[in-house]
């Protein structure tokens, strides 16, 4: 449990981080909360020569409103996503999500762009940001490009971020007043990734479920957008057979692993259940 | 007198003694974080050791390349197992009679098995250096399946016993077998299970887990080339008894082998055995001159050293139709991984599994244990239990639910129709033991009447018929549990470990101002012996517990004991402590008999002095008794004020306890919340209720995780599965059930002070309490048994497989 030798830098602006990581390429990676990677460092299973550490970034931290968009730097701490007013009034899911995210500890430390863009599929972030269509603005050696979350996720570990790139900051654009979201998530404890986690955001017009947006956590390589099981809800005022319906497309897009968390098939069927269930809360909530 | 003199409860109250709920003195170190542990220690010069460990289960070592690794700068060395032969310390012995490999000679046997030991300036030169170290293997079929490990072309395990057919516990029936253990009358049993109106038959496996304490097993060896004396920190719960093998193995007089544990984060049975660490980090510094560190990592405490329980148990109990039991049998597999390392005592190879006739009047019984060799690591640790009786406890009271739901009778009435009867104690069971004492009616009706039993299952029908009807998809539980445990190893004349017999002891002084030192052969790893042991002596000789200093873990000074494990604290050295109190006393008297000129017989004790026998104001306290022993002749006295005593027990204790567990399931996940549960224990006397309440929340807590999920999983090739904390279940807070905690008190008649140990109570009771709360929750679906550990998805399995889901 003693990671190999790594050198240590620490920038102070995006500029200067971009301009290291790019002239360090392959063997040096961004360090942002250190809650996935070190521990793979632990284990050596990453073995990193460089590790650049985007703590000394003020430009990366905090919360604001730009016109209808709300913008959170990539260093923002879990924590902070908690305590923020702002997102609590605008993007209510977001703190819902963080409350079950690891434990008190590790969210003073862990930040929405190591969960974001780390593109472990155990993370909760990106199922939640799906379904709000955020987007990550990223730098590199070619300056800043801005990529859809529901485009950003290729493969357990593998994203659209290509060597030296490093996520800057995630945009999520305007909900409708008098959304309904949740984010339901089963583990075994506190601290553990999701056996299945489903986030749901939609909207209701006379008890009509208007619009709605799915994505389920740690039942697939990636965060998976479930495109069906929302086309499958919208119309409906929430019957039990549109929903068992809507349950049943997650479950079919789902392909979790067997692990210690449960059997392929019990993991598919909580994706379900998780499903069903975040859909009648945020449905209550609207 | 005067207005001034304190009162008698004042002079009682300012001890501290027993029935006190004096608080921790540990606690003042532990929770600033000044306790001293092994990684603490820091010696000049000191180097660190590492393991290369075996990629795979089974596979034979065609070449370890050290060159590269020895290149290293920084590295002093690394060893392998031609280094030990010359030694003759390549393998070790077990304390089950087998041999253990220290450094794997020729193959590997189980995945993580230390192959060769690197020493190095620090540990992460340490760390590097393992990594350079080449090992070539050829891959073995795995043997991990124990129900396959005797067939004819199972794969030969062991090579360096391949022709030893006699093994510690008499014959091996193959080259896989271990041993062969029974007990009981097994003619008696087939005749009551031949003729008996009912009977049940169930295997239960009672799954492989792992102690995991928060500090894992380390040591720091210091060998003096010049003097010859070795010096040994680590983390052990038996610290004379490492002395002594250290001794027998190196050579080095046990004179000059110095054993010191200092505080120790946590055992549970973990820190009773001997591993490979220990050994390599003495031999390292035998051979470098130079102290050695060892400090394990939680990966590797989890997956080699002490796995607990893995036993495949079928129980079969035969009873009349209205419920009195008539005999039991119990056939058990035991899985013991690659070496045979359980820590029982020497004669006892499967521990005190004979316990398994439970609380109940049980008039004929078998029990047959075979042991066998798989590719996994080797242990069997009593998991914060004496040796297997959780297992035992575990089989009975599974086996008592499941013959109350065949018979359609109440399994709360179905214990109180066949609990030992008070007046049967002393009670010899069927399986060779003789309970001490005990009152299993009292407190199994004080349990059921403060839980509300009947109203619980009232409202379980009524929860059941809601389900039934589609209201709800919640079912509830009620888990019932009543342990009988069997502590306190034990009497010399049937426990030993390798040879030393299982006394416990004390050595008190009382210094001439009237403070004194206890020092005992026990060790303690979290269980507050500073606190209760002076309590002992403060109610005994009269001094507050505040003056008694209470000292362990250090082999020069302290008196021969066998340690801390198996709830034997209390039981023998406790005992030891009122013996060698009593010592004293006999000797205070005759020296107050001297200051108060009478005759010794006309002196009462009372409370902290003498006082003469209808005078209550001539009297003398235990400090004046002090003073003069040290400061003037008494006739026919020796000056001083001391006393050891090395205890052996006539017998063990038996504490028991009635555990009551609600619990709601949900069928559609599997997750199961437990809404109340209840402890009653009753450990004999009470030495300090705010300790045992501590030692309940805490063996409680330890028996929700194994019942609920906490593993040691091996997959087909051999790997072990999820040996860190994000996947080996330990609750945190948030998970943890509240704990509600009652007693009775039965005394044990032949303890000194009553005493019967309570540390590992809640875990052997608690479960089999979680385990039936969930089989009950499902048994009106037509479940009869569900193994644990009973995690959300085997629940939710379980719930799948009686087509519970199909409503949904």
């Amino acid at each position: 449990m003693i990671p190999g030798a790594f050198t240590y830098h620490r920038p102070k602006s995006i500029d200067e981080a971009a301009a290291l990581l790019t002239s360090l390429g392959e063997e040096a990676r961004p360090l942002a909360g250190g809650h996935s990677l070190i521990p793979m460092m632990k284990l050596r299973m990453a073995t990193p020569e460089h590790l650049v550490d985007l703590a000394g970034i003020p430009e990366l931290k905090g919360v604001c409103q730009n016109g209808g968009d709300i913008i959170i730097g990539a260093m923002t701490t879990q924590a902070e996503l908690i305590a923020s007013e702002l997102l609590a009034a605008q993007v209510p899911i977001l703190r819902e999500t963080s409350l079950v995210i690891a434990d008190p500890q590790i969210r003073y430390c862990g930040t929405l762009g190591g969960n974001v863009a780390n593109g472990d599929p155990g993370n909760d972030m990106p199922a939640v940001m799906m379904t709000l269509d955020a987007r990550y603005t990223i730098v590199g050696e070619k300056g800043r490009r801005v990529i859809p979350s529901r485009e950003f996720y290729q493969g357990a570990y593998y994203t659209a971020l290509e060597p030296g790139e490093f996520l800057v900051s995630v945009t999520i654009p305007a909900l409708p007043d008098g959304h309904g979201f949740a984010y339901e998530k089963m583990k075994r404890k506190v601290g553990d990734y999701a056996t299945a986690a489903a986030a749901v955001v939609l909207t209701k017009k006379d008890g009509v479920i208007a619009t709605c947006a799915l994505a389920l956590t740690n039942v697939g390589d990636t965060a998976l957008f479930a495109e069906e099981a929302a086309q499958i809800l919208i119309g409906s005022r929430l019957d039990a057979a549109s929903l068992a319906r809507a349950a049943a497309a997650a479950e079919a897009i789902a392909a979790p692993a067997t692990d210690g968390r449960g059997t392929a098939a019990y993991r598919t069927s909580i994706a379900g259940v998780m499903v069903a269930r975040a859909v009648r809360r945020a449905f209550e909530r609207a | 007198m005067n207005d001034l003199t304190p009162t008698k409860e004042q002079r009682e109250a300012r001890l501290e003694g027993m029935g006190c709920k004096r608080k921790r003195v540990e606690d003042i170190r532990f929770t600033q974080g000044k306790g001293n542990y092994v990684d603490d220690i820091k010696l000049p010069g000191m180097l660190f050791g590492d393991f290369v460990r075996s990629t795979y289960a089974h596979a034979r070592i065609k070449r370890i390349d050290t060159s590269k690794a020895k290149a290293l700068p920084g590295v002093r060395a690394v060893l392998t197992a031609d280094d030990l032969k010359p030694l003759n310390l390549h393998y070790m012995p077990t304390l089950a009679g087998d041999v253990a490999a220290v450094l794997a000679d020729e193959k590997v046997l189980f995945q993580n098995q230390e192959v060769a030991f690197v020493v190095a300036d620090d540990r992460y030169i340490a760390a590097d250096a393992i990594e350079l170290v080449e090992v070539e293997y050829e891959e073995l079929e795995p043997l991990t399946n124990p129900f396959k490990a005797m067939d004819a072309d199972a794969p030969l395990l062991r090579e360096d016993i391949k022709g030893k057919m006699e093994g510690a516990h008499g014959p091996r029936k193959h080259y896989n077998h271990i041993f062969n253990w029974q007990v009981g009358d097994r003619e008696a049993a087939d005749d009551i299970f031949a003729s008996a109106p009912v009977k049940t038959k169930d295997t239960y496996w009672y799954h492989r887990t792992h102690p995991s304490p928060l500090e894992t097993c380390q040591s720091l060896a210091s060998y003096d080339k010049v003097t010859g004396h070795l010096t040994i920190y680590g983390t052990f719960q038996a610290p004379h008894v490492v002395r002594t093998v250290v001794s027998m193995l190196s050579g080095i007089p046990e004179s000059k082998v110095h054993v010191i544990a200092p505080d120790i984060g946590g055992g549970f049975g973990n820190k009773v055995g001997v591993y490979p660490g220990y050994v390599c980090s003495i031999v390292a510094s035998i051979v470098l001159g130079k102290p050695v560190k060892w400090v394990e990592d939680r990966m590797e405490n989890l997956s080699t050293t002490s796995f607990a329980r893995d036993y495949h148990m079928t129980t079969e109990l035969a009873s009349t139709q209205d419920g009195k039991i008539l005999g039991m049998r119990c056939y058990v597999l035991a899985d013991h991984g690659a070496f045979d390392a359980c820590a029982d005592p020497t004669k006892w190879p499967a521990g005190f599994m004979n316990i398994c006739t439970g609380s109940y009047g049980i008039p004929v019984a078998h029990l047959e244990v075979d042991g066998v060799y798989t590719n996994k690591a080797s242990g069997g640790v009593a998991y914060r239990c004496s040796f297997r009786v959780t297992e035992a406890v575990y089989a009975i009271e599974r086996a008592v639910e499941v013959l109350a739901q065949k018979l359609g009778m109440d399994s709360a009435d179905l214990r109180l129709k066949n609990f030992i009867r008070r007046e049967q104690f002393p009670y010899k069971s069927a399986l060779g033991w003789e309970y001490d004492s005990g009152d299993y009616h009292l407190a199994m009706n004080k349990a059921m009447e403060a839980v509300g039993y009947r109203q619980l299952r009232a409202e379980q029908a009524e929860k059941r018929a809601a389900f039934q009807r589609g209201e709800t998809r919640e079912v509830m539980g009620i888990g019932v549990s009543f342990f009988t445990e069997i502590v306190g190893a034990g009497p010399s004349k049937n426990c030993d470990i390798l040879g030393v017999g299982m006394f416990d002891s004390c050595e008190i002084r009382i210094h001439p101002t009237g403070s004194a030192i206890a020092r005992m052969g026990t060790k303690s790893q979290g269980q507050g012996h500073e606190t209760t042991y002076a309590q002992i002596v403060a109610t005994e000789l009269g001094i507050p517990a505040d003056q008694i200093q209470v000292e362990e873990g250090n082999t020069d000074t302290a008196p021969y004991g066998l340690g801390t494990y198996g709830s034997r604290s209390t039981p023998v050295a406790g005992a030891a402590i009122a013996m060698a109190s009593r010592k004293i006393r006999a000797k205070m008297q005759m020296i107050a008999a001297h200051l108060l000129e009478v005759h010794h017989n006309d002196l009462d004790w009372d409370i902290d002095g003498y006082q003469v026998k209808g005078l209550p104001e001539k009297r003398i306290g235990v400090k004046e008794i002090a003073w003069a022993a040290y400061h003037q002749p008494i006739p026919n006295l020796e000056p001083g004020l001391e006393a050891v005593n090395y205890y052996d027990p006539p017998n063990m204790t038996y504490p028991f306890g009635a555990y009551f567990c609600v619990m709601d399931i949900d069928v559609d996940t599997g997750a199961a919340k437990v809404r109340r549960f209840y402890a009653l224990d009753d450990c004999g006397t009470r030495i300090n209720p705010m300790i045992i309440e501590g030692q309940v929340h805490g063996g409680l807590t330890e028996a929700f995780a194994v019942a609920m999920g906490q593993e040691i999983r091996y997959d087909a090739a051999g790997n072990v599965m999820g040996a860190s904390f994000m996947d080996f279940f330990v609750p945190t807070a948030v998970e943890t059930p509240h704990w509600e905690t009652d007693f009775t008190v039965t005394p044990s008649p032949h303890h000194p002070i009553g005493a019967k140990g309570v540390g590992e109570s809640p875990h052997v009771g608690g479960v089999p309490c979680f385990s039936n709360a969930v089989n009950d929750a499902l048994s009106f679906c037509g479940s009869v048994h569900i193994d644990m550990p009973h995690d959300a998805w085997r629940i939710w399995e379980a719930a799948e497989k009686l087509g519970l889901h199909k409503a949904a």
